[in-house]
């Protein structure tokens, strides 16, 4: 059960790693934001996984919220911030 | 209760691979919102689903039953706002600003 938990720990860091390929080539800065936005959810799914494998899901599970929760402050801020803006220019 | 747990969780990462590869192969920004927003929120559901159901009945299955609800109302949000904020800013869906 432990390695099929590692598989899943690997399997969510490869896909973190294609988002983070968009996020560094992405065309447009929404691409980048969409990218983040990727990368926060694999890393709150990871967050639990990693307490199920040390047996602390209670601990790693708050840290899993307050994360969700500051991704949803800064994604929300950027957005209005770029809705205001406009996007920038290349 | 571990096989259940364990098909939940290899359904979600089968949800999240095809995210990912639609984030990677998409044309523009749009369709990229889609691959993100529907099957990443999915993908998450059944992952954090089938971790809850590996915990048992007890504190931590109500603990993770709350990142699951986070993660479930959060992520549509964060990509709607995205998608309205791209809109507004002049990227339209058409053939020059696919690449």
């Amino acid at each position: 059960m432990s390695s099929f938990f590692l598989f899943v720990l690997v399997t969510l860091t490869v896909l973190m790693l294609i988002y983070l390929f968009r996020v560094v080539r992405g065309p447009s800065v929404f691409d980048r934001v969409l990218g983040l936005n990727g990368i926060s959810t694999k890393a709150i799914v990871l967050l639990v996984v990693i307490g199920t494998v040390y047996e602390r899901v209670d601990m790693f599970v708050d840290i899993s919220t307050g994360y969700a929760l500051l991704n949803l402050v800064g994604a929300l801020a950027i957005a209005k911030f770029l809705e205001e803006r406009g996007a920038p220019k290349k | 209760m571990t096989v259940l747990a364990i098909g939940l969780i290899v359904f979600g990462l089968f949800f999240l691979i095809v995210g990912s590869i639609g984030m990677l192969r998409l044309p523009n920004v749009f369709t990229r919102a889609h691959a993100l927003s529907l099957t990443d929120s999915l993908g998450a559901i059944l992952v954090l689903a089938g971790l809850a159901v590996y915990q048992g009945f007890t504190m931590n299955f109500l603990k993770i039953t709350i990142v699951l609800v986070l993660v479930s109302l959060l992520n549509p949000i964060i990509a709607h706002a995205t998608i309205r904020a791209a809109h507004r800013a002049g990227i339209r869906s058409s053939k020059e600003d696919t690449k």
